[in-house]
C-alpha cells in the first residue's frame, strides 16, 4: 500500500470545475472529486459519455488550469498522453512524430516499441497514409517513447472494430506491464477496462463524482474469463447500489 | 502534351503580336523581331545585365524584409488579441494607402535615397503579408498545440514542426502574390527617384517614345521573374507539401 502524500503517486482533488455556458449560466462538470492512483498502478475512470472525464484529464495534464483544487503528479511529472484522436503531425513521418515528442529515446528502445506495436514497416510513412487503427498505434508509441511517469489515455480505442481494439488492448497491457507505469485510462466501456485496470473508479453523470473506488486484486496476466465476469458483476452491482 | 500546349499558346501570342505590329506600325508597337534584337543589343553592351541585376537586388531585399517582418507581425497579431486590436487600424490604413502616395512621401521625407526607395516598397508589401499570415495563425489547429504542450516540446520545436508547416500554404500564397507586387512597385520607385534599374530605363525610354526599349526591358524582366517562379517558388512549394497524399 502506498502512503498518503507519497510523491510517487497521482493524487487529484477537485472542489469544483464549471464552464460558463453560451446562454450565460454555469454548467458544473466536476464537484468534490478525489482520486489517487499508486505508483505503477493502472487506474480506470468509467462513466457515462459526456460526464466530464475528458475535462478531468485535461486538468491533470495541465491543459486546463481554470478549476478549484489540487493535482499532484508522480515525481518529475513526465507525461505521455493518448488523446481520443491520434493528433499526429501530418507533415512528419511516423518516426519523426515519435522522436519529436521523445527526443531522448534510444534507437534500441524505439525499435522495440515499433516492433511491439507492429509499426516497423510504417516508420517512414506519413500519417495521411495510415488507417485510423495504425494512427492510434503511433499515438500509443509516441506516449510510451517518452517513458512517462504518468500515462494518460483518453478512450484510446474508441471507433475501432472490436477485434482490433482487443488486440491493441493486449499490446497496451504488455507495454504497461513492462514499464511499469502509473496509468490513467478513461473509458465508457466497462469491458474495455476490466482486462487492464488495477483499480476502477465508477463515475456518476454531471457533475461527475466518484461513485465507487474498486480495487482489483488479481494481477492482469492471471485473470481468467470467470474472474473477469465476476469483476464485471461486482462493478455493475456497485454502480446500481450507489445510484439507487 | 502539357508542354506542347504551353508552346502553342506562346506561339499564338507571338503571332498576335506580329499581326498587331503590322497593323499599328513599328513606332507604336514594334514586332517581336525588333524587340528581340533590342534585347540582344542591350545585353551585349552590358546595360541589360546591370539594370536587371540592380532591380532584382532591390526586389530581393525589399521582398525579404517585407516577408520577414510581415510574418512576425502576423504571427503576433494572430496569437495576441491585444496586438491585433492595436495593430488592425494601422493595417487597414496601410492596406488602403495608394502605393504612389507611400512612394512620394518616402522620397519627400527621406530624400531620393536607396533607403527611402526600399522602405516605400516594404511598406507597400508589408500589410498584405501580415494579413495573410495572421489568417493562417488564426486557422492553426489547437489540438496539435495541446499535444505539443503536453509533450513539453520547446518553443523552437513547436514553431518549426507544429506551427510553420501549418502556415506554409499561407506563407507561399503571401510570397507568390508578394513577389509580383513587389517587382511592379520597385519599377515605379525606380522611375520616380532612382538613377538606374529597369524602372529608370523604362522612364527614359518613355521620354524618348522608344517603345522597343520599353518592351525589351519589360519582357527581359518578366523572363527573369518567370525563372524565379519556376525554379525557386514551385520546387519549394512541392517540398513543403510533400507529405500530402497524392491521387495516384
Amino acid at each position: 500500500m502506498s502512503r498518503v502524500g507519497d510523491p510517487e503517486r497521482l493524487e487529484v482533488h477537485i472542489k469544483r470545475k464549471a464552464y460558463r455556458s453560451a446562454a450565460g449560466g454555469r454548467l458544473e462538470v466536476l464537484g468534490e472529486f478525489s482520486i489517487a492512483v499508486a505508483n505503477g498502478e493502472v487506474g480506470a475512470l468509467v462513466g457515462p459519455s459526456g460526464c466530464g472525464k475528458t475535462t478531468l484529464l485535461r486538468i491533470i495534464v495541465g491543459l486546463d488550469s481554470d478549476f478549484e483544487g489540487t493535482v499532484q503528479l508522480p515525481a518529475h511529472g513526465r507525461l505521455g498522453i493518448v488523446f481520443q484522436e491520434p493528433r499526429l503531425l501530418p507533415w512528419r513521418s511516423v518516426e519523426e512524430n515519435v522522436r519529436l515528442a521523445a527526443p531522448q529515446a534510444s534507437d534500441a528502445s524505439l525499435n522495440a516499441l515499433f516492433a511491439t506495436l507492429g509499426l516497423a514497416e510504417h516508420r517512414r510513412h506519413y500519417p495521411g497514409e495510415l488507417s485510423l487503427g495504425l494512427a492510434r498505434r503511433v499515438a500509443l508509441a509516441r506516449a510510451f517513447a517518452v517513458e512517462p511517469e504518468l500515462l494518460v489515455l483518453d478512450e484510446p480505442f474508441v471507433s475501432l472494430d472490436a477485434e482490433l481494439a482487443a488486440r491493441l488492448r493486449a499490446e497496451l497491457a504488455e507495454l504497461v506491464a513492462r514499464g511499469p507505469v502509473t496509468t490513467l485510462l478513461v473509458s465508457h466501456n466497462v469491458d474495455e477496462v476490466i482486462g487492464l485496470a488495477d483499480r476502477v473508479f465508477l463515475l456518476s453523470g454531471n457533475p461527475a463524482r466518484v461513485l465507487a473506488d474498486v480495487p482489483i486484486q488479481n494481477p492482469r496476466s492471471t485473470r481468467t474469463a470467470d474472474e473477469v465476469a465476476l469483476i464485471r458483476n461486482e462493478l455493475s452491482r456497485k454502480a446500481a447500489a450507489v445510484s439507487s | 502534351m502539357n508542354l506542347a500546349l504551353r508552346l502553342a499558346s506562346i506561339a499564338l501570342l507571338l503571332v498576335l503580336w506580329f499581326a498587331g505590329s503590322q497593323f499599328a506600325g513599328p513606332r507604336l508597337l514594334p514586332g517581336p523581331q525588333a524587340v528581340g534584337l533590342a534585347i540582344l543589343a542591350e545585353a551585349r553592351s552590358g546595360a541589360l545585365a546591370f539594370n536587371l541585376g540592380i532591380t532584382l537586388l532591390r526586389v530581393a531585399v525589399s521582398f525579404s524584409i517585407a516577408m520577414a517582418l510581415g510574418s512576425v507581425i502576423g504571427l503576433v497579431m494572430g496569437r495576441v488579441q491585444l496586438a491585433d486590436r492595436i495593430g488592425d487600424p494601422w493595417l487597414v490604413l496601410l492596406l488602403n494607402l495608394p502605393a504612389l502616395v507611400i512612394i512620394v512621401l518616402a522620397y519627400i521625407w527621406a530624400g531620393l535615397t536607396e533607403t527611402a526607395a526600399l522602405a516605400a516598397v516594404v511598406l507597400n508589401k508589408l500589410p498584405l503579408a501580415t494579413v495573410t499570415v495572421r489568417e493562417g495563425v488564426r486557422a492553426l489547429d489547437r489540438n496539435l498545440d495541446e499535444m505539443a504542450a503536453v509533450f513539453r516540446m520547446s518553443p523552437w520545436k513547436r514553431l518549426r514542426h507544429v506551427v510553420l508547416p501549418q502556415l506554409a500554404p499561407y506563407l507561399s500564397a503571401a510570397a507568390r502574390s508578394g513577389l509580383s507586387l513587389v517587382w511592379k512597385i520597385v519599377l515605379i520607385v525606380e522611375l520616380l527617384g532612382r538613377p538606374n534599374g529597369v524602372g529608370f530605363e523604362i522612364g527614359v525610354a518613355f521620354q524618348l517614345f522608344d517603345v522597343t526599349r520599353i518592351l525589351a526591358y519589360a519582357l527581359a524582366f518578366v523572363a527573369v521573374m518567370l525563372g524565379i517562379e519556376t525554379f525557386l517558388m514551385q520546387p519549394f512549394e512541392r517540398y513543403v507539401s510533400r507529405w500530402r497524399p497524392r491521387t495516384a
